[in-house]
């Protein structure tokens, strides 16, 4: 599906979504007339601090204006920008900002969704598409923390060698189907069907605790993480009790 | 003070292991880990790489007193796969910032890491995702999550994503602060775009003193344990807050940042352009003669 | 990874009343090595997992010299080997031999 055509399938009622450089910003009418804003980053372009610091400000006007309307972030795009300028200025800060107005605005009731449908990797995955209150993807996505030929040069092994050990376990190679097993994605959905009721569904979803660490026990790519979260957590408490009683 | 009558009164952060640097920050005995070695949760993913794995996957985590505050504590050992995030790894950290929200403790997170552990890359990624989120939790339920940055790895990649979720931080000049790497960014895009072994270059884009005087980190110390031990019961007196009006301060000072130093090409225009006088001398000044000249640095005070 | 085990009767108990210590770290040249005090005072056992294939006798050697010289009965060690010299292999046994035997505050 092409961008526009996902728009169209997502929003019969309509949308105002406008595109500035790699980036598209706007809103949307959902069946039952109620808003939905609509930012994204695209054309698998990598994300800067300048393209951070501009989606940051959109999702904090969002979060002023008090609406409470839910917010969809389309995402296609490569890394973060890799460059000495972005570093010099402190990448991390603005892709930290961003992932941050993106989890304020969700805290503060403007329900967050990630629409995963073109690639994403590392630190631009993690700044937006992974930031979101609910991830999903169409199917063709290709997120990625690393590509396959860049981990072999890395980790010194061949090419074949590593997508043999692929085949074995989910948890290291690049692709949907993998960040779906690991708990990463909450779903993948039917490019077959029409979009608007997917989204709908999604948004019913009530908000809650952070589920992807037991998507990933449930479904195998991650048999430890919840676990181990879990029994840290629990120890802690433990803890603090007997520090308070003893 | 020669740096070695300095070394001889405290230790080194940056030779420090993990456990060493916990014992040395927290008030005698108060230290007590939890999931330790002894119960051996390791990583599930080295094996098939026939890597050799550590006994608590590299990072040490569990609660002590500072100062006689009760803290939650977190040190990642930057030697043990470049202190990479794993499945096992981050999850311990997870665990403790929920437990940071539970229990309104605060929480000191000893980075040392060259982000995601590729062996098992989208266990690390979604780990990373989860340890910012749950740092969100923790800050809005009013806990303090204050970051150390001083080890041999750094805090690189998604690291230096979860550094920036944190309310305070605190960096050596041996500290380095960045998302892609030197030789990633040299791979990448050439060696005329960043010359990795240029050491004074990688130092003065992501090194300690270049980050403080950004206002990319709030504190900068010595290279030794106590003096990280006093910045960290500092920190944790600063204030709490985590709603839209921090998240609107911090986008005017990014915002300036690109305004201020947007076109420069090496840090030493942007010290020049925050008024140091004599911007290139500042790599070689020791610590007191360098937070004298840093007095006009940017500071993201309330804005972090 | 080589798996190693080593059960060897040890003419010194360790002393001290610690369950428990670790030290090192698993790096290239180096180890960690995980000391617990649950056995019989006069056994020493030594499970090594190392990346390090064919070095059987040297690890025999290292351990036999261990136990034969320093207070190693009672303890229950488990190494993580990344690499490490027949020499620093000997230090961090002993190293782990003395925090274990650190008095408990």
């Amino acid at each position: 599906m092409t961008r526009d055509d996902i728009l169209a399938s997502l929003f019969p009622n309509g949308s105002k979504i406008e595109t500035t450089g790699a980036m598209i910003a706007g809103q949307a009418i959902l069946p039952d007339g109620k808003p939905i804003h609509v930012l994204g980053i695209i054309e698998g372009q990598p994300l800067g601090v300048d393209e951070a610091i501009v989606l940051a400000r959109q999702i904090i006007e969002i979060v002023k204006s008090g609406d409470r309307a839910p917010i969809l972030i389309l995402v296609d795009s490569s890394s973060q920008r890799m460059s000495k300028r972005d570093e010099l200025l402190g990448l991390s800060e603005y892709l930290s900002h961003l992932a941050k107005a993106l989890l304020l605005a969700e805290a503060e009731g403007h329900r967050t969704v990630g629409l995963l449908y073109g690639g994403s990797a590392a630190g631009a995955f993690i700044a937006t598409a992974l930031a979101t209150g609910t991830l999903v993807a169409l199917p063709g996505a290709h997120p990625a923390v690393m590509d396959l030929p860049s981990m072999a040069r890395v980790t010194k092994l061949s090419i074949d060698v590593l997508k043999a050990k692929a085949e074995t376990t989910p948890v290291f190679a690049p692709g949907l189907d993998n960040m779906v097993l690991s708990g990463g994605i909450h779903g993948v959905w039917d490019d077959n069907a029409p979009l608007a009721p997917q989204l709908a569904a999604v948004l019913r979803r009530p908000q809650g605790k952070d589920d992807r660490g037991r998507l990933g026990a449930a479904r195998g790519g991650r048999r430890k993480a919840a676990e181990i979260a879990d029994r840290v957590a629990a120890l802690a408490a433990v803890a603090h009790q007997a520090a308070h009683h003893g | 003070m020669t740096q070695v009558a300095a070394n001889n009164v405290s230790p080194s952060w940056y030779e420090a292991s993990a456990r060493q640097r916990i014992d040395a920050l927290v008030d005698a005995g108060s230290f007590a880990e939890f999931i330790g070695p002894a119960l051996r949760e390791i990583s599930p993913h080295l094996a098939i790489f026939d890597l050799p794995e550590q006994f608590d996957d590299g990072i040490v985590v569990g609660h002590g007193r500072l100062d006689g505050t009760p803290v939650l504590i977190a040190a990642q050992e930057g030697r043990f796969m470049g202190g990479a995030f794993g499945e096992v790894h981050g999850a311990k950290l997870t665990g403790l910032l929920r437990a940071a929200s539970a229990l309104k403790q605060d929480l000191l997170i000893l980075f040392d890491t060259g982000g995601v552990r590729l062996q098992e890359a989208n266990a690390g990624e979604l780990a990373i995702a989860e340890i910012m989120r749950a740092v969100i939790e923790a800050r809005r339920a009013g806990v303090n999550v204050v970051g150390l940055i001083g080890g041999r790895a750094g805090c690189y990649g998604g690291g230096s994503l979860i550094a920036g979720t944190c309310s305070r931080l605190i960096i050596s000049e041996q500290g380095r602060l960045s998302v892609s790497g030197p030789e990633v960014i040299e791979t990448n895009r050439g060696i005329e775009e960043f010359d990795s072994r240029d050491r004074a270059l990688v130092w003065r884009t992501m090194g300690g003193k270049h980050r403080y005087l950004l206002g990319g980190t709030d504190v900068f110390v010595d290279d030794e344990v106590l003096a990280f031990r006093e910045a960290a019961i500092d920190a944790l007196k600063a204030g709490r807050r985590c709603d839209v009006a921090v998240l609107e301060a911090e986008q005017a000072r990014l915002e300036r940042r690109l305004q201020r130093f947007g076109e420069a090409e090496d840090a030493i225009e942007i010290w020049q352009t925050l008024g140091i006088a004599n911007p290139t001398e500042i790599p070689a000044l020791p610590t007191a003669a360098f937070l004298r000249a840093a007095n006009d640095r940017e500071n993201a005070d309330d804005a972090r | 990874m080589e798996k190693l085990s080593f059960r060897l009767i040890a003419p010194r108990s360790a002393s001290g009343t610690r369950t428990q210590a670790i030290v090192g770290v698993v790096a290239s040249g180096n180890l960690e090595v995980l000391l617990e005090r649950n056995l019989p005072t006069d056994i020493c056992t030594i499970d090594i997992a190392t990346a390090a294939h064919g070095f059987g006798m040297v690890w025999d050697a290292v351990v036999r010299d261990f136990v034969a010289r320093r207070s190693a009965g009672g303890l229950h060690i488990s190494v993580n080997d990344g690499g490490a010299r027949p020499d620093t292999v000997a230090l961090r046994l002993a190293q782990g031999i003395r925090k274990i035997e650190e008095p408990e505050r």
